[in-house]
């Protein structure tokens, strides 16, 4: 594929709003979990929530949008000079030249379960001030940033559980190809909420602890928040050294369970397989894998398998999810950011909480920060329903 | 610019609309559109263990890309596919919030597992074992469109065949009365990049500033604007008459997309 340029990226987190703060966790090997205070949950496991996003404020005209997940996307959008850098966009190619691809796995879905709560006690109606279109819908976030940044090419939302960030990449990509638009915001924005909270409990997939992906005694995941964004357009002529290219992105579906991955990770491989390809790179050209690595027994021995059977075990890979939680249909994006920064500025970084590595698994999991160069990464983001997405990116020079 | 794309299959089910050759015969004006409730078949290709976890969006989509397919003579399972989908299953939402509103906040596993938006498309590529790629959307009212243009790019770049798979279910009360969807519908397509022998037609599709379409029979018009999948119709409309022209179709608020259609036979 023609590689695209990340002409500007962001990310905010529990370990951080925008990347100075993002990169100061990573190196400082510092994980944002705690112990879960969220809402009224009452469940023993630990959470990514990031600080302040009740604080925020959505502009005045965008006030139907008003939810917790629109607050995170607007507090995000603000950083790095994202927005900025989006308006140039505009500007430079045209408001209908500039799409809109997001990623969510619930949006603002906890409006409609606190909705629920304050039902009329005659009637059962919902309360008149609750918007189903501006937050509980998937396309809400897509919809915010689309009017914030006043863009009216395409736009969509992706929702495809946890690879839906990963996936907006390749829908971007596509619709720049095929000349429809010049450039695209995507990223992945997803908040906490009781469905996710207490879904994952039902599934018995959470974790007390903060989680420990390849960890021998892992025990599920710490679900987390976050939203990042990229702006993508065409690779110019010039192009600084540093700069972020995606080279290549793979698909494919398990085609097996529809919360359990294939047990020996095809799926995961198939994808992985396909963003080489698509990259005309061979396994040896990755210099460090960033795992989905959720800290489940199954994911994390699954994804190794997958790993192993095409990089053989001496790749370093490591998941960011025991510093960041995971933050699902966010979680590409956030990730794609953690690689863009892992490029530039030549770090590895080791997986947090995890001890003891379980000797049963074979990739290559590395503990502690790497330094030194870093000249393409590979990101792996899998979906319930066996959605998989694995992303390259590489530096231009 | 214009995306171009061969559409090779199609199928339909909805409200009074049981599969694509009798939602032909309604929509070229040969008999006339009784509404009534969507009947859906026992998804007998699924697994027993999967069928019973199954609501009705999953019976409704399995359904309308089995059609398209067969017709199409394509194998699901080599097929890459789009689902698009404004809101996936009403039902399981509901019973998810409800769930959750109540003292001991028990829900469900098997309805958290089925409440992410791609469930229909995880159990067909189960059904069907389709291993490509998979994409999911949803771009509320402008769902059908949104789906379309990531078929028809996918068509263009990747330059192979795409089963795209609009449909919408209904919400119970009390989430109907902010999101009233009357009833399920579904349409599937299976789009080439390359002519066969059974293609119907050859589509053309370009964002536009124009009005878009309604239809004239009121009662096809109330479904076209009460469903985001249904406003398909102006396409299907063309695609039944098999006639050339161009259907305009609702899209964001920006923007309509207009769809060419050059009848194959």
């Amino acid at each position: 594929m023609r590689p695209l340029l990340l002409k500007k990226f962001t990310a905010t987190s529990c370990i951080g709003v925008g990347v100075a703060a993002t990169l100061e966790s990573l190196l400082e090997q510092r994980s944002g979990l705690s112990i879960c205070a969220f809402e009224t949950v009452d469940i023993d496991t630990h959470v990514g929530e990031v600080a302040g996003v009740d604080g925020e404020r959505l502009p005045a005209n965008l006030r139907k949008f008003d939810c917790r997940n629109n607050r995170l996307a607007e507090l995000a959008l603000r950083q790095d000079g994202f927005f900025e850098s989006v308006e140039r966009a505009a500007q430079r190619w045209g408001r209908a030249r500039v799409g809109v691809f997001l990623g969510t796995s619930t949006a603002g879905i906890l409006q409609t379960e606190l909705a629920y709560r304050a039902r009329d006690s005659v009637s059962g109606a919902l309360p008149p001030s609750f918007e189903y279109a501006s937050t509980h819908n998937s396309f809400s976030v897509a919809d915010y940033i689309r009017q914030r940044c006043r863009l009216e090419g395409p736009a969509a939302a992706v929702s495809c559980a946890c690879a839906s960030s990963a996936k907006v990449f390749g829908s971007a990509r596509r619709m720049i190809e095929a000349g429809l638009i010049d450039a695209a915001v995507v990223g992945g924005v997803d908040s906490l909420c009781l469905t996710t909270l207490y879904g994952f409990h039902s599934l018995q997939l959470s974790s007390p602890a903060p989680c420990r992906p390849f960890d021998v005694a892992r025990d599920g995941i710490s679900i987390g928040e976050a939203a990042a964004f990229a702006l993508l357009e065409r690779v110019p002529e010039n192009v600084a050294g540093d700069s972020v290219l995606l080279l290549g992105i793979g698909e494919s579906s398990d085609a097996y369970h529809m919360s359990a991955p294939h047990p020996e990770g095809l799926g995961a491989r198939r994808a992985m397989q396909a963003a080489l390809a698509a990259a005309e790179l061979e396994p040896g050209d990755i210099d460090y894998i960033n795992l989905h690595g959720t800290g489940t027994p199954s994911n994390d021995r699954s994804e190794s398998q997958a790993v192993t059977s095409l990089f053989g075990p001496t790749t370093p890979c490591s998941s960011t999810k025991g510093a960041t939680g995971h933050t699902l249909g966010a979680a590409g994006a956030l990730e794609a950011v953690i690689s863009s920064l892992s490029l530039q500025h030549g770090l590895m970084p080791g997986g947090v909480h995890t001890t003891r590595i379980d000797p049963t698994l074979t990739a290559h999991y590395i503990r502690d920060n790497r330094r030194g160069p870093v000249t393409r990464v590979l990101s792996n983001s899998f979906g319930f329903g066996g959605a998989n997405c694995s992303l390259i990116f590489g530096r231009a020079g | 610019m214009s995306l171009s794309a061969y559409i090779s299959g199609l199928g339909v089910l909805g409200p009074g609309l049981s599969n694509w050759s009798d939602t032909a015969v309604i929509l070229c004006g040969r008999q006339g559109y009784q509404p009534a409730p969507t009947v859906l078949p026992m998804p007998t290709i699924l697994p027993a263990a999967e069928r019973r976890r199954t609501g009705r969006v999953v019976k409704l989509t399995l359904a309308v890309a089995l059609e398209a397919t067969l017709q199409a003579g394509e194998n699901p399972s080599e097929l890459a596919s789009v689902f698009s989908s404004s809101g996936a299953d009403g039902q399981n939402c509901h019973e998810l919030c409800q769930a959750l509103s109540l003292p001991g906040r028990e829900i469900s596993p098997t309805r958290f597992a089925n409440s992410v938006h791609n469930a229909a498309s995880g159990y067909w590529s189960i059904a069907t074992g389709a291993t490509p790629q998979s994409n999911v959307l949803c771009a509320f009212d402008a769902s059908f469109c949104a789906g379309l243009l990531e078929a028809l790019t996918q068509v263009a770049v990747d330059g192979r065949p795409v089963l795209l798979v609009a449909y919408d279910s209904e919400y119970p009360q009390p989430l109907h009365a902010k999101r009233p969807i009357p009833d399920v519908f579904g349409v599937a397509m299976v789009l080439t990049p390359q002519r066969r022998e059974n293609s119907l037609a050859r589509l053309g599709a370009a964002l536009t500033d124009a009005t878009h379409d309604r239809l004239t029979d009121p009662q096809l018009e109330t479904l076209r604007a009460a469903i985001p999948a249904a406003r398909s119709l102006p396409l299907l409309r063309l695609l039944a008459m098999h006639v050339g022209g161009t259907a305009v179709l609702e899209y964001l608020d920006v923007s309509r997309v207009e769809v060419r259609v050059e009848p194959c036979q």
